[in-house]
C-alpha cells in the first residue's frame, strides 16, 4: 500500500510503492479510481489514472492488485459497447445514469448470462490437449464461438464438463491441474501468441470500388487513412465496419466525437450483413472512448481493441478492426509523457511513438493459429490518421506510413466539391495488389488487373493533361487527348464516386465493379476506334449511352451482366464505323 | 475543516505557489485573500505534499507573499443553477451584474460535468431550420450538434449567429430555443450587440448571459464557457428546454490555456498552446447532444476567428476534428458584399445526413445540395481558368457554370439579414438556379425528383 505524493492532472506519482511491477493496475483514493503504473524510480512510482483525478490529494492510499491491465475475453462480447478500459457502457449507464460516474466498476462480461455449451468430438477427458485446442463451442450470437485452450496451458484433460449451460466463469475443464472457464483473461499491452504468419492471398472486400478496384487491402493486411478534418475519415471507417467481409468487425472510437459512436450504436442493429443478412451489430464490438473521457483510457483503448481481435483471431475468424483516430491515441501518449517531463520527440511526442505505432500495426497480420483443428485467422487493421492542418509530414502520419502496406490519401479538394469517397487516386496506393490479383483472377475475371491498370493510366493522364489546361483552356487540345479527359472524368464519376447512404450505390460486389469498369472502358475504346475514322469529337461524347452508364452504379446486382452485355451492344452499335463511314461519303 | 493558508511563495504570471499545504485537491476550488481584503477565487492545477499550484481567474495585482491568504474549500468548483437563471446577466465568473439578486439554489453543479455516456446519447435528427439557404440546404444543423462558425476579424460573424439564434426553430414545434451565451474576451460593443437584438426581439427572457469582455481578467475566461455548458446542461436535461448555446470567441479560451501553460512552462505544442489542447477543447465541445428519454437538447454553436483566415491554425484546426462540421465565412464573398457571406465549399455538416430527406425536409434535398456543390466547385475552378485565358476560351458548358457561380452567390447565398427563408424555399431555389445547366449534367440528383421538384423551371 503506497500514498498518493503528487498529483497534476490525469498523472499522480505515488510513494512507498517498492516492490510494484510496470503496468501493474493500481486503485487509487477512496473511489479506488483505477491506475497503471508506468515509470518507477526507488520507491516512487508514477501512475496514469483512467478517470477523471478531480478531488485526489496528497496522502490518498493507493492500492496495488499485483496484476497488469487486463481484458475479459470470453461469449458475450460481440454487440457489447466498452469504455477503453473495458467497462461495458450499457451496464454502467444502468448503474449510474446519463452522465459517466466515477469509481463505478462492473465486470465486462456478464455474470448471470448462461451460455450453451457443446464439448468438442476431439476433447475427452484423460486426452492431451495443448494451447489452442478447441474444447468445444458456444452460440454467440450468429457467431461459432469456439472456446480454446488457453495460451501457456496444456496436458492432461482431468475434467471435461458435458453439454449444458454455463455462466462464464463456471468451470467447463480442468487441464493439468488448472481451472478453465468461458472466460480467459488477457494482459492488454502483450500479444497474444499463435503458429506462424503466412502469407497474404485474399482481400478483405469492403465494396467500396475505390478500394476494392484501385488500392485493395488483403486480409491481415494494414491500411492507413490520413486526412484533414471534414474529409470522411470516420465515413470510410464506418463503411469499412458497414460492409467489408469479415466475420467480426472490433471498431474503436479512440478521442473522437461522441454523436459518431451514437450513429454506429443506432445503425448497426438495423443494418444488415450484406453478406449473412444478420444484423451488422451481431459481429461488432464496439469501443469507444469519446474525446472528452479521460485521457488515459484513450491511450488504453487501442490496446483493449486489439486484444479482443486477437481473440477471434484465435478461433480462426478474420476480423477487420478500425481505430478511429490513432492521431488522438498519439496525443494522449504525448500528453501522459509531457506530464512525466519526459524529453520530448519531435513535435513534442515520446520518441518512442513510432515503436508504439509499429507495435501496434504488427499485432495485425494472417496467421496460422495455435491448437488444433488447424485454422487460420487474420486481423486486418485500418487506422485513421487526423493529422494538424491535414499536412502529413507530421510525426504520427510518417510513423504510420513507414509500416502500414495501403494508404488511402483524403484529400479536402475532392471532398469540398463533395466528390465521396474523397480518395485521392493519384496520391494513395497499395502494396498488396500483387498478393491479391490471382484471387482477382479466379474469382472475378483475369481481365480485372489488366482492366484496373489501363484505367489509372487515363486518370494518370487525366492530370498531366489538366495541367496544360489551366494554362492553354481545354479546346487546345487535340481530340484524342480530349478524348482521354472525357473518359477520366466518367471513371471519376460513374465509378469512384459513391455513395455511402445510398440503398444501391453503398455496396458494389466485385462481379459489378468489374463489369462497370468494363463498360466504361470499352465506351473509351470504341471511341478512340471511331474517332481513327474522323468521326467528329462532339458526336462521340454525346452518345446516349453515356447517360445511361452513369446511372449504372444505382442498378440492381440482379441481371447486370445481362445490362452491361446490352449495353455494350448498343454502344457498339452508336459508335459503329458505319455510321461515320457514310458521313464520310454523302459529305 | 476549510484550512486557510499564509504561505505564498512565489507569484508567477497567473500561477499562485502555496507553501505548507499538505492536501490540495487537484482541481479544489480555493478563495484568495488580498491584503486589503479583496477576494479572488482559483483553482488548484497540481498539488504535492507541501507545495500547491493554484490557477487565479482574475487579476495577480495586489497579491504579496506576505499577507495573503489562501483558503482550501475541499470541494471542485461548483455553481448554483435554477431556472430562475433565464433572462439574467452573470460576469465571466458567473456574479450577476445586472442589478438583480444572486442565484440561490439547493442545486450546485460542478463546472467541469461529466461526459454523457456514449451509450446514453441519442441520434441526433431534428432538423433545425435556421432560415439561412447555405445552411439549411447545404449544411444542415440538427439538434444536438455542434457546428461552429469558423470566421475572421471583421468579418459579420455576430450577426450571423444572431440571425440564427433569432430564427431557429424545429418544425413541427412550437417551443423557441432556450439562448445560453458566453462572451469570452470579445468587446462591450459586440456584447451590447448580442443583448441590444435579443431584447428587441423578446428573446432575452429566454437567455442566459454570461460575459468576460475584453478588460476581464484573461484566465477567467477558462471557467466562463464551464458556467454557461453547466448552466445548459441543467436546462436541457433537468428542466427539458431546447437550449442553443453560443459561444464566442473560442480563440480567446484557448489563448487563455496558452497564458497558463507558459506561466507553468510547459513543453509548448504548435504555436505555443498546450499538447493537451485538443483534450481541453473537447471538454467543452463534447458537451452538447441528446440524451435518450430525455425532452432536452444542448445544442452548440461556437464561434472562433482564425488568424488570416488560415484554416490549418491550431484553434480551427482542433475545432474541426472535435466539431460536427463547420461553417467558414469568407473574406472574398464579404467584400462582393454577399451576406451571409458563408463559404460552402469548405463548410460542412457531418450530421446532415440525419437531418435531411423524406422525414426530415423534402426528398429531393440531398441530391439538390450535393448538386450546388459539385456545379458551384466546378463553376470556381473556372474563374480560375478564366483568369488566365479569358472567358472567350471556354466552351459554351463551362461559361454556364461559370455563369451559375456568380447567380449561386448572389441570389442563392445572399440573403436579408431579417429574410427567413422555409427549407422548402431554400430548395426550390435551388432547382431553380440548376435550371441553367444542361440537363445531362446534373448527375448528383435523381430523374424522379428533377421531373417532381425541377422541370417547372426548366423553359
Amino acid at each position: 500500500m503506497g500514498e498518493l505524493a503528487r498529483i497534476s492532472g490525469p498523472l499522480i506519482v505515488g510513494k512507498g510503492m517498492k516492490g510494484s511491477t510496470i503496468n501493474e493496475v493500481v486503485k487509487v483514493g477512496d473511489g479506488g479510481l483505477l491506475g497503471e503504473i508506468i515509470a518507477l524510480e526507488g520507491d516512487e512510482a508514477s501512475i496514469q489514472v483512467y478517470e477523471d483525478t478531480s478531488g485526489l490529494k496528497p496522502g490518498d492510499r493507493i492500492e496495488r492488485t499485483g496484476a497488469p491491465l487486463q481484458v475479459e475475453l470470453g461469449p458475450g462480447l460481440l454487440s457489447t459497447v466498452f469504455d477503453g478500459i473495458q467497462r461495458p457502457l450499457y451496464v454502467i449507464r444502468e448503474k449510474s445514469g446519463d452522465f459517466i460516474k466515477r469509481g463505478v466498476y462492473v465486470p465486462p462480461l456478464d455474470r448471470k448470462k448462461k451460455w450453451k455449451f457443446t464439448p468438442s468430438a476431439h476433447a475427452k477427458k484423460g486426452g492431451k490437449t495443448a494451447a489452442g485446442d478447441v474444447l468445444g463451442v458456444v452460440q454467440e450470437m450468429d457467431l461459432e464461438h469456439k472456446v480454446l485452450v488457453p495460451p501457456k496451458f496444456g496436458g492432461k484433460i482431468d475434467k471435461l464438463g458435458g453439454e449444458g449451460e454455463y455462466k462464464v466463469d463456471e468451470e467447463i475443464a480442468v487441464i493439468a491441474g488448472k481451472s478453465v472457464s468461458l472466460m480467459q483473461k488477457w494482459p492488454v499491452r502483450a500479444a497474444r501468441p499463435y503458429k506462424e504468419k503466412k502469407r497474404f492471398e485474399v482481400p478483405l472486400v469492403t465494396g467500396r470500388r475505390i478500394l476494392d478496384t484501385f488500392f485493395p487491402i488483403a486480409k491481415g493486411g494494414t491500411a492507413a487513412i490520413p486526412g484533414g478534418f471534414g474529409t470522411g475519415k470516420t465515413v470510410t471507417q464506418q463503411d469499412l465496419a458497414k460492409y467489408a467481409d469479415a466475420d467480426v468487425i472490433v471498431y474503436i472510437g479512440c478521442g473522437e466525437r461522441g454523436n459518431e459512436m451514437t450513429e454506429v450504436l443506432t445503425q448497426f442493429p438495423e443494418l444488415v450483413d450484406p453478406k449473412t443478412q444478420k444484423p451488422l451489430m451481431n459481429r461488432t464490438v464496439l469501443i469507444a472512448n469519446t474525446s472528452n473521457m479521460p485521457v488515459a483510457a484513450r491511450e488504453a483503448s487501442i490496446y483493449t481493441g486489439i486484444t479482443i481481435a486477437e481473440y477471434y483471431r484465435d478461433m480462426g475468424y478474420d476480423v477487420a478492426l478500425m481505430a478511429d483516430s490513432t492521431s488522438r491515441w498519439a496525443e494522449a501518449m504525448r500528453e501522459i509523457s509531457g506530464r512525466m517531463e519526459e524529453m520530448p520527440g519531435e513535435e513534442g511526442y515520446p520518441a518512442y511513438l513510432g515503436r508504439k505505432l509499429a507495435e501496434f500495426y504488427e499485432r495485425s497480420g494472417r496467421v496460422e493459429c495455435l491448437g488444433s483443428p488447424s485454422r487460420v485467422g487474420s486481423i486486418s487493421v485500418v487506422g485513421a490518421v487526423s493529422p494538424p492542418g491535414g499536412d502529413i509530414s507530421e510525426p504520427v502520419s510518417q510513423g504510420t506510413l513507414r509500416i502500414t502496406k495501403a494508404f488511402w490519401a483524403l484529400d479536402s479538394n475532392l471532398a469540398r466539391r463533395r466528390h465521396y469517397p474523397a480518395i485521392n487516386w493519384l496520391k494513395s496506393y497499395s502494396l498488396y495488389l500483387d498478393d491479391v490479383s490471382d484471387y482477382y483472377a479466379k474469382n472475378v475475371s483475369p481481365e480485372f488487373m489488366p482492366l484496373r491498370a489501363k484505367a489509372m493510366e487515363i486518370l494518370q493522364k487525366e492530370a498531366e493533361l489538366q495541367a496544360i489546361v489551366q494554362l492553354v483552356g481545354p479546346d487546345a487540345l487535340p481530340d484524342r487527348e480530349r478524348l482521354v479527359l472525357d473518359a477520366a472524368k466518367m471513371i471519376r464519376e460513374d465509378f469512384l464516386q459513391q455513395h455511402s447512404f445510398e440503398e444501391i450505390d453503398c455496396y458494389t460486389s466485385l462481379k459489378k465493379q468489374f463489369l462497370l469498369l468494363k463498360i466504361i472502358m470499352h465506351y473509351y475504346d470504341k471511341a478512340n476506334a471511331a474517332l481513327s475514322l474522323d468521326a467528329p469529337l462532339d458526336k462521340i461524347v454525346s452518345i446516349s449511352e453515356k447517360r445511361e452508364i452513369a446511372g449504372l452504379k444505382r442498378a440492381p446486382e440482379q441481371g447486370f451482366d445481362k445490362r452491361i452485355s446490352e449495353l455494350e451492344r448498343s454502344i457498339d452499335a452508336a459508335l459503329a464505323p458505319k455510321n461515320f463511314q457514310k458521313k464520310q461519303a454523302a459529305e | 475543516m476549510i484550512k486557510e493558508y499564509q504561505s505564498v511563495k512565489k507569484i508567477f504570471g497567473p500561477i499562485v505557489f502555496v507553501e505548507g499545504v499538505e492536501d490540495a485537491a487537484y482541481n479544489e476550488t480555493v478563495e484568495i485573500i488580498l491584503p486589503n481584503g479583496e477576494k479572488k477565487r482559483g483553482q488548484v492545477l497540481e498539488s504535492s505534499r507541501g507545495l500547491a499550484a493554484v490557477q487565479v481567474f482574475g487579476e495577480t495585482t495586489g497579491l504579496d507573499t506576505k499577507s495573503t491568504r489562501i483558503r482550501f474549500k475541499k470541494e471542485t468548483l461548483h455553481i448554483p443553477v435554477s431556472d430562475e437563471m433565464l433572462g439574467r446577466v452573470f460576469d465571466g465568473s458567473g456574479e450577476p451584474v445586472d442589478g438583480g439578486p444572486p442565484i440561490i439554489s439547493k442545486e450546485k453543479l460542478d463546472v467541469n460535468g461529466m461526459a454523457i455516456n456514449p451509450a446514453a446519447r441519442a441520434e441526433p435528427h431534428d432538423f433545425i431550420q435556421t432560415g439561412l439557404s447555405t445552411i439549411d440546404a447545404m449544411n444542415t444543423l440538427v439538434r444536438g450538434q455542434k457546428l461552429p462558425i469558423f470566421s475572421t476579424a471583421g468579418l459579420p460573424h455576430n450577426d450571423i449567429a444572431v440571425q440564427i439564434a433569432r430564427q431557429a426553430t424545429v418544425k413541427g414545434e412550437k417551443t423557441d430555443f432556450v439562448v445560453v451565451f458566453a462572451a469570452m474576451g470579445i468587446t462591450y460593443a459586440e456584447a451590447s450587440f448580442f443583448m441590444r437584438d435579443l431584447e428587441k426581439t423578446g428573446a432575452l427572457q429566454r437567455s442566459v448571459l454570461f460575459l468576460n469582455l475584453a478588460n476581464d481578467p484573461s484566465i477567467e475566461r477558462i471557467i466562463t464557457p464551464r458556467l454557461a455548458l453547466t448552466t445548459a446542461e441543467y436546462l436541457a436535461f433537468e428542466k427539458e428546454m431546447q437550449v442553443l448555446v453560443i459561444l464566442t470567441d473560442l480563440t480567446n479560451y484557448a489563448d487563455a490555456l496558452r497564458e497558463i501553460a507558459a506561466a507553468r512552462q510547459e513543453v509548448p505544442g504548435r504555436r505555443g498552446y498546450p499538447g493537451y489542447l485538443y483534450t481541453d477543447l473537447a471538454s467543452i465541445y463534447e458537451r452538447a447532444g441528446v440524451i435518450k428519454g430525455k425532452k432536452g437538447s444542448v445544442t452548440q454553436l461556437p464561434i472562433l476567428t482564425m488568424p488570416e483566415e488560415d484554416i490549418t491554425h491550431p484553434i480551427p484546426d482542433l475545432t474541426g476534428y472535435i466539431t460536427e462540421g463547420q461553417i467558414v465565412l469568407s473574406r472574398d464573398l464579404n467584400r462582393k458584399n454577399v451576406y451571409p457571406c458563408i463559404d460552402v465549399l469548405p463548410s460542412l455538416s457531418r450530421l446532415m445526413q440525419l437531418g435531411i430527406g423524406p422525414k426530415h425536409t423534402r426528398e429531393d434535398h440531398g441530391g439538390v445540395s450535393s448538386q450546388l456543390y459539385a456545379s458551384y466547385a466546378e463553376g470556381r475552378d473556372l474563374r480560375n481558368l478564366v483568369a488566365v485565358v479569358g472567358e472567350e476560351a471556354l466552351s459554351e458548358r463551362d461559361k454556364k457554370f461559370l455563369a451559375f457561380a456568380n447567380t449561386f452567390e448572389h441570389r442563392f447565398v445572399t440573403q436579408g439579414k431579417y429574410e427567413n427563408r422555409s427549407i422548402e424555399q431554400s430548395l426550390d431555389l435551388g432547382w431553380e438556379l440548376l435550371a441553367s445547366i444542361p440537363e445531362e449534367e446534373l448527375k448528383r440528383v435523381k430523374p424522379e425528383h428533377m421531373e417532381k421538384y425541377g422541370r417547372k423551371y426548366r423553359k
